[in-house]
Order: C-alpha cells, then structure tokens, then sequence
C-alpha cells in the first residue's frame, strides 16, 4: 500500500523531540514556571493589568511564549542538525514535495509547541485564578503563532550553516521579539514610543489574541490581532514555499 | 523498453569548476555499471543529479524514462541511492530507520523485506541497536539498506566500500550480484579498480566533468591494456631486445598477444646469453586501463 511521505515526515519529526522530551518538553516548561515564580513574586500586588492580578495575567503570556520559543527550536533545530549531520539526504532522496516538506516540519513544530505550552499551562494555573473567556481565541492564536514561528525555523534551519548562526537568528530576531512582545506587562503601561513600537512587532498581536482567549479583555482588538497575524502566516508561507520550491541551500 | 538511466549533455558548475561539462551516459536495465574516475572528476555530482539533490545547469537526466526535475516522484520512486558520506540519524535504532525511510517512500507494510534485507547485509541482530552505537562498516551497510527499502529497480552506489572490512565486502557484493541477477539495474562508482574489474560489465571513466572513455569491460582492457611477460634478468638486455620492452625497477615487460609469442620471447632472451632470476605473467588490468586513460588527452565520448 503506497501513502505519501508527508505522514512518515510528520511522524518522524515528532519523535524526534518526543524521543528526547526531557530537553525539549520538561526543560521549556521549568524555565516558564521559574519566570512565573520571580516575576509574580516581585510584581504580584503591584501591578494589576485589565483588573486582573499580575499572575493571573502573566500566565498566559508565558504559555504562549513557549509555544513560540519551541515551535521555533524544533523546526530550525531539526534542519540544521540534519544538514551539519549530512542526514538530510535521507528526506532529499523520497518523492516528497517541497509542499509535504513544509507542512511536516511546521505541523510538527505546531505539536511541540502545543505540547510544551499545555504542559507550561498545567505547571502553572494552580498559581492564580485562571478564567477561560474566549477558549476559541487561544487555540486560534497557539495554533497560528506555533505555524509562524515553525515556519521561521524552517527558513532559518535552511538559511544557518553552522550552529552558531542559527543561534544568531534566534538570539537577535526572535528573543528581541517574543520578549518585547508584552509577555511580562501591558503594552499600554509602556511609554507612547514603546508602545508604537509594539505595535509593529507581529509577536505582541500573537500574545495579545491569545490572553484575550482567558480574559476576554486585551490591548488590541482580537479580530485585528487574527488579521495581522494571518497576514503574516500567508507571507511567510509563501516565502518559505518559495525558498523549498527553488531548493535554497538544499538541491544545489 | 526505456534506458535504466539516461544522461544527456548534462552540465553542472560551482563557482569557477566545472564539476560536469556535457556528459552523454546511458544505463541500460539489468546492467552492472561501473563509474570510475580519480577523486574530484564529478561522480558524486553526476549520481546528486540523476537523485534530484543537485540541480544541473543544462541537460536532461531520466531514471526509467522518467525525468528527474519534471516528474520527479516517479523518478526518485525508481532510484535507490546509497551516498558516499557516511551518514545516519542518531536519533533512531537500524529497523526505525528503515521503517522511517520505507514511510518516506509511501510504503508502510514493509517488515518481511526490511527483515530480507537486515539478513542479507548481515545487519539481523543489530536491528534494534541505535544508530550511534554502531561501528563505521555497520553504519555503511545501513546505508545500503536504506537505499534499497523501497525496492528500487536502478540502485546507484556511491564508493560503497570506502573503509569497509573484506568479509562486508564480500556479503555487499554477493547481495548486490543477486539484486543483478533478479534484474536490478546497479551503477557503482569505486576506487577499487580490482572491484570494478570483477563486477561491472561496462565502465564510463570521468575525468574533470568529462566521460573521457566508455565502453564494455572486457573491450577497454583489449584496448588499453596486454599481456605481459614480465622478468627480471642477471645482466643487461642486449639493445635488440630491450626496445621491444620497457623496463622499471629492475624488471623488464614484454607486451604480448599471443601465448606462442612468450615462447619466442624466452628464446631470444637465451640466445642473448641473459640469466633469468625472476618471471611472471602480467595479465591486462583495469589499473592499467584507468592510468592510460587518465593521462591521455580527452578523447571526448569513446564509442
Ligand atoms: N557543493 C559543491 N560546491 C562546490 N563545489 C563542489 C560541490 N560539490 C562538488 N564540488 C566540486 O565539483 C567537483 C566534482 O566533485 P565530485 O564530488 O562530484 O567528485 P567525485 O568524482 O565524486 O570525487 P571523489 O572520488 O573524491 O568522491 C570537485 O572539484 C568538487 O570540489
Ligand atoms: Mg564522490
């Protein structure tokens, strides 16, 4: 019986990182919930954002944090690991589309994403009253935020030659973006140049959409939050289709 | 019937070398053949082509009839490459990996033939050790297994026993020759020209980008190398007979034809009053060919 390769690819992906989950679940979510720890510790009673208590307000963002983070280590991680190892040519060699190519790697992106948020989601909710406003909201956004966040790994994970430039990518575009993102405080609370310049970084309307699920209250409106970040999943994608599709870096 | 593989003016350069310039190759089905050349003469980029990991500039490339950019599933569906780079995903034991690499190709029953397979490369008991723990001859013949999970009709291998020990060798080649003999087509680049000699019926040899010589194995070795009578004598050759031969490192060799020409050769040798210390008999082999071939100026395409 012949399938296509896609959900051999898929698979393979995730068992990657579930094979050694204690690095790429467990330790993403003891680092989120030592974040929660300190933060709330020094905040907690001083800062209350939307009337809701810093903690409560927190969560979420680190949640989705995570689910960026990961989804983007997982992609990038797993290509240019491939690629040092030389074993990329084990994917290079089936009858895979450049489109199946994409779709793996990002979907499972998505999982490992989903998976470390959930379990940063679990660790830390006991810690302050969690309300669940508008559930469809944080699946909407998790999900779309995890498939940006894939599929710049892809680019990146292609783009990088060596470890040390896929560190750069990620020490100076995407750590810069997630945390300038309002994941540890309102943007409102910023000075009005900050908060301008918020306002252009995608990865705020990602946080802001997905807080907005549990409080049903947010910066900005979640329906221009879904568009920006639609927009910016459709660009990429095609971005990426387009660098798969010419071979950048992988069919010479 | 279409060519088991079909190569034609194909040409391919990285920055300021041409790693392929206007290469002609067909590949019959059911044949054994053997791609020879001195290191750096384009065989990995020619096999990279043919599997779709490098994009020529010009030329068009078939694998069964089909081409390999156009309609590159069933292309890639027909090959099974085994690369020249020792490579593995330490991630995964042997049977993961074959099952993995069976997945990529849409087939997901494939237990009895990875086991026919894992049997046959002499891979059985290590097939749930993880990839990292195994020696360098076990990894290369998991390559060679990964290669051939999808039961593919043209099978290329890229230097496949490059640092392998003689007993793999001989299991590699035994599997290999009975894969021939069920009918699959099997391209072999080595640098192992004994190898060569034995296995492939038909040899290209590439030199710089270029198919410099092409033809059957036993016509390259009538036509680039002879027979020998090789010896080594007490005393100098008399002129008269030194011109026939050529002489290095002490030892003379007489090209010859015919078996009867040695019998005439010993006799002029007697006659010259030479004591002979040491003799033997060169037969014609691919060394010889390869060395000839690659010092000559280009011939272009030899037919
Ligand atoms: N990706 C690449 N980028 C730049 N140059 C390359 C690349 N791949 C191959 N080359 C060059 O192309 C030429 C042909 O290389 P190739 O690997 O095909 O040789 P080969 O016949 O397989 O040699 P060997 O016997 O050493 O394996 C060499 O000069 C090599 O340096
Ligand atoms: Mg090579």
């Amino acid at each position: 019986m012949r399938h296509s390769g896609f959900s051999t690819l898929l698979y393979k992906e995730v068992l990657r990182f579930w094979k050694v989950a204690s690095q790429t679940v467990a330790a993403p979510v003891l680092t989120a919930l030592l974040y929660l720890l300190i933060f709330s510790h020094v905040l907690e009673g001083h800062v209350k954002v939307h009337g809701v208590a810093y903690t409560a307000f927190l969560i979420p963002g680190l949640v989705m944090m995570s689910v960026l983070q990961n989804a983007f280590a997982n992609s990038s991680s797993s290509l240019i690991q491939s690629k040092v190892t030389g074993n990329i040519v084990f994917v290079l060699l089936p009858p895979i589309s450049y489109l199946e190519f994409f779709l793996a790697y990002v979907l499972a992106s998505v999982v490992r994403g989903v998976v470390v948020g959930t379990g940063v989601l679990l660790a830390t909710f006991w810690f302050a009253p969690l309300t669940f406003a508008e559930p469809w909201w944080i699946l909407v956004f998790a999900l779309m935020g995890g498939a940006i966040l894939g599929s710049l790994g892809v680019i990146a994970g292609i783009w990088a030659d060596k470890f040390d430039q896929l560190a750069a990518f990620q020490n100076f575009l995407i750590m810069p973006l997630t945390f300038l993102s309002g994941v540890f405080y309102s943007i409102n609370s910023l000075p009005p140049f900050w908060q301008q310049v918020s306002h252009w970084n995608p990865v705020f309307y990602m946080i802001d959409g997905f807080r907005h699920g549990f409080f049903g209250v947010s910066d900005a409106s979640p329906w221009l939050s879904l568009a920006v970040v639609g927009a910016c999943l459709a660009l990429l994608t095609v971005f990426t289709l387009n660098l798969l599709k010419r071979g950048y870096k992988l069919r010479a | 019937m279409s060519a088991a593989i079909r190569i034609q003016q194909v040409s391919k350069r990285f920055g300021s070398t041409q790693a392929l310039d206007r290469v002609d190759l067909e590949v019959q089905q059911g044949e054994f053949f053997g791609l020879l050349g001195p290191n750096g003469a384009g065989k990995t980029t020619l096999i990279s082509a043919l599997a779709g990991l490098v994009r020529a500039d010009s030329g068009s490339l078939t694998v069964m009839g089909h081409d390999v950019q156009g309609d590159y599933r069933a292309a890639r569906r027909h090959l099974g490459v085994v690369p020249q780079e020792l490579v593995f995903d330490p991630f995964f034991t042997v049977r993961e990996s074959l099952k993995i690499q069976s997945g990529y190709f849409g087939i997901s029953d494939n237990d009895s033939w990875i086991d026919e397979i894992l049997e046959n490369l002499g891979l059985a008991s290590k097939a749930n050790a993880n990839m990292r723990m195994l020696s360098g001859g076990m990894k290369r013949r998991v390559l060679v297994a990964q290669a051939l999970v999808h039961r593919p009709p043209v099978i290329v291998l890229d230097e496949p026993t490059a640092g392998v020990d003689v007993e793999l060798r001989q299991t590699l080649w035994a599997f290999i020759r009975r894969l021939n003999e069920a009918g699959h087509t099997i391209v072999l680049t080595t640098h192992y020209l004994e190898e060569a000699e034995n296995l492939c019926t038909r040899i290209a040899m590439l030199k710089a980008g270029r198919v410099v010589a092409l033809d059957t194995t036993a016509n390259l070795l009538r036509r680039f190398s002879v027979h020998a009578l090789r010896l080594r004598t007490g005393g100098a050759l008399p002129a008269e007979l030194a011109r026939d031969g050529a002489e290095s490192g002490g030892w003379w060799s007489f090209p010859f034809d015919g078996f009867d020409q040695v019998e005439t050769l010993l006799a002029r040798i007697r006659a010259a009053g030479c004591r002979i210390d040491d003799l033997e008999i060169g037969k014609p082999d691919l060394e010889e060919v390869f060395v000839r071939v690659m010092q000559g100026p280009p011939q272009g395409q030899a037919n």
